[in-house]
């Protein structure tokens, strides 16, 4: 009988290993299996390593295991891994074969997860919806015709679809909470520095974050547990003060849940609305303190944010030159410049192309400081904002999107339209902070997210208030259409 | 926030970026929109206020200054579009 890996937790996984209900091959088979019967309706992947996987399973079944060695995981393919193709869903990078492991990857490794593959994203992850892949759209679980959010839309999938209990994924502007939040799982994303970013392949350096996705909060607290740390090779990395702890809380007894209602007046889908409401009268059922905060420059994040990720984008992607690596256009006659602009070209999507016009025009000399200048200024506001804000409560608690799943190809001809997804992830970015989404219910048969944020290096704090108000809540992970498909 | 053909073409030479004429005149439509949005920050008084490069307060990050081997030349070319004579050849530079 084919194993029901929907829905199956990583703590659940190491149950069945533990106990020898199962055996890592029979485990990682099942979903191996899973997404040959129906990644072709997802398309969660872009590659698979069913041969290396199963080798790694026969070795924890004949060598013995403990801990997560064993547990299947799927990562998005903006992480470096070493002999094994990466493209950050670029053509630029397409075929590209890194030489090294990024850290993350090292102990994900070191902790014996086995990964299944590479999961499909918006190119270079810049993207709300992972429609801007070169290799193609993914779709959400929930419903084919809709987008899994992005832009790590690959990973959430597969975690939603039952092809991976654990899947790792990058938030630069909410690319992992927002995906979470679009497909009905958890996701997180840790403090700025908390996971090394070496061999993260680089979109906007100073937002940048790598985090897991999972079907619990406790999955994704033993998955920080293997990613968080620092790292030599990211100067930027630290050590956290206290380290994860996987949370039992079952109340929010002493907690003080701030709510930024000014923020919440427009723009929220009524549905999304009305359920992120019933998530806050379930946090008050648990015994949280729930209290008005305001953020008044959190309504400048989107403009501040769509000027500082593309300027840093802009420099960071100088690199795809077409020298050293990755796709290269040359016609006879070409100088080296005449050959950037053609490899350049060809190889960079829509959206990429745009927002490099977009950061090289908000750095280029004449407009720095009406620009850049200006949005970085706006950073500080929003992190003073939060600060306060915390003066006043322990986390702030607000929906995760602002709509629910949108259908696949609405919003790709009006940019602004595509950007306005992230308006409620974004200031968490720019001011560094931790934040989660958790699945709190659902709106016209689609998931809601509802977002907890804490101050810096106050994933713990996050955690314990997440699985609590998770256990309240009650949400059941398993999408309807993939219950449809096993009917 | 209206933009010409002329500054998308100046920002495309910029960011070495080659643009067909459809795209030129998509990207100038679409950065005036933009950048349109992004006016909205103009309201906010900002004299006084520094500004954010970095969210977290982490000062110069050091590490023993202890030699140890680089990438293999052989392994790093294996990626290179077109190595030779051990190195990356790229087209003339003038």
């Amino acid at each position: 009988m084919m194993m029901d890996t929907a829905g199956l937790s990583a703590e659940h996984c190491v149950e069945l290993l533990d106990t020898r209900e199962v055996s890592c091959r029979e485990l990682v088979s099942a979903y191996l299996d899973r997404i040959d019967r129906d990644d072709d309706r997802v398309h969660a992947f872009l590659r698979t390593r069913r041969e290396l996987a199963l080798a790694e399973a026969d070795g924890f079944d004949r060598d013995g295991r403990t801990g997560l060695q064993g547990v299947p995981i799927a990562l998005k393919d903006i992480l470096c891994t070493k002999g094994e193709e990466t493209t950050a869903g670029s053509r630029i990078l397409e075929g590209h074969v890194p030489i090294y492991d990024g850290g993350c990857v090292t102990r994900v490794k070191a902790a014996g997860l086995v990964s299944l593959g590479k999961t499909n994203m918006d190119e270079f992850a810049m993207g709300s919806s992972t429609e801007n892949s070169a290799f193609g759209v993914t779709h959400n679980p929930w419903d084919p015709d809709r987008v899994p959010g992005g832009s790590s839309g690959g990973s959430s999938a597969a975690v939603a679809a039952g092809f991976a209990p654990l899947a790792l994924g990058t938030d630069t502007g909410g690319s992992i909470r927002q995906p979470a939040a679009l497909c009905g799982v958890v996701g997180m994303k840790p403090t700025y520095g908390a996971v090394s970013r070496y061999g993260l392949i680089a979109f906007a350096s100073s937002l940048d974050q790598i985090g897991p996705f999972a079907h619990t909060v406790r999955d994704c607290a033993l998955l920080l547990q293997v990613i968080c740390g620092k790292d030599e090779c990211d100067a930027t990395s630290v050590e956290l003060p206290e380290p994860i702890v996987v949370p039992e809380a079952q109340d929010l007894r002493g907690v003080r849940l701030g709510v930024p209602t000014g923020l919440l007046e427009q723009g929220i889908e009524p549905g999304v609305r009305e359920s992120f409401d019933a998530g806050i009268r379930s946090a008050k059922g648990l015994g949280a303190d729930v209290v008005e905060v305001a953020l008044p420059h959190a309504g400048y994040a989107l403009p501040a944010y769509y000027l500082i990720a593309p300027a840093e984008a802009s420099a960071n992607l100088s690199r795809f030159d077409g020298v050293r690596y990755g796709l290269r256009r040359e016609e006879a006659g070409d100088t080296i410049v005449d050959m950037y602009g053609r490899t350049r070209a060809e190889g960079f999507g829509a959206e990429v192309k745009r927002r490099i016009m977009l950061g090289t025009y908000a750095l280029s000399a004449g407009y720095y400081d009406a620009y850049y200048g200006m949005a970085q200024k706006v950073r500080t506001r929003i992190r003073e904002d939060f600060q306060a804000a915390f003066g006043d409560c322990d986390l702030i608690a607000m929906p995760t999107s602002p709509t629910v799943a949108f259908r696949i190809g609405e919003r790709v001809d009006d940019p602004w339209a595509m950007y306005a997804s992230d308006v409620l992830t974004v200031p968490v970015n720019l001011a560094g902070l931790p934040g989660i989404s958790i699945p709190c219910g659902l709106s016209e048969g689609l998931p809601v997210g509802l977002q907890l944020v804490g101050p810096a290096f106050a994933e713990n704090r996050i955690l314990v208030a997440a699985h609590a108000l998770e256990q309240a809540l009650g949400f059941d992970p398993r999408p309807a259409a993939t219950a449809e498909a096993q009917a | 926030m209206a933009i010409s053909d002329a500054d998308v073409l100046h920002v495309a030479r910029l960011a070495r970026l080659r643009l067909d004429q459809d795209e030129v005149g998509r990207m100038r439509e679409q950065l005036s929109t933009i950048l349109g949005h992004v006016q909205e920050l103009s309201k906010l008084d900002l004299g006084v206020v520094a500004p954010t490069a970095h969210a977290l307060d982490v000062s110069n990050s050091v590490r023993p200054d202890a030699s140890r081997p680089s990438w293999p030349r052989d392994e790093v070319l294996r990626e290179a579009p077109d190595p030779a004579d051990g190195g990356f050849r790229v087209p003339p530079t003038a």
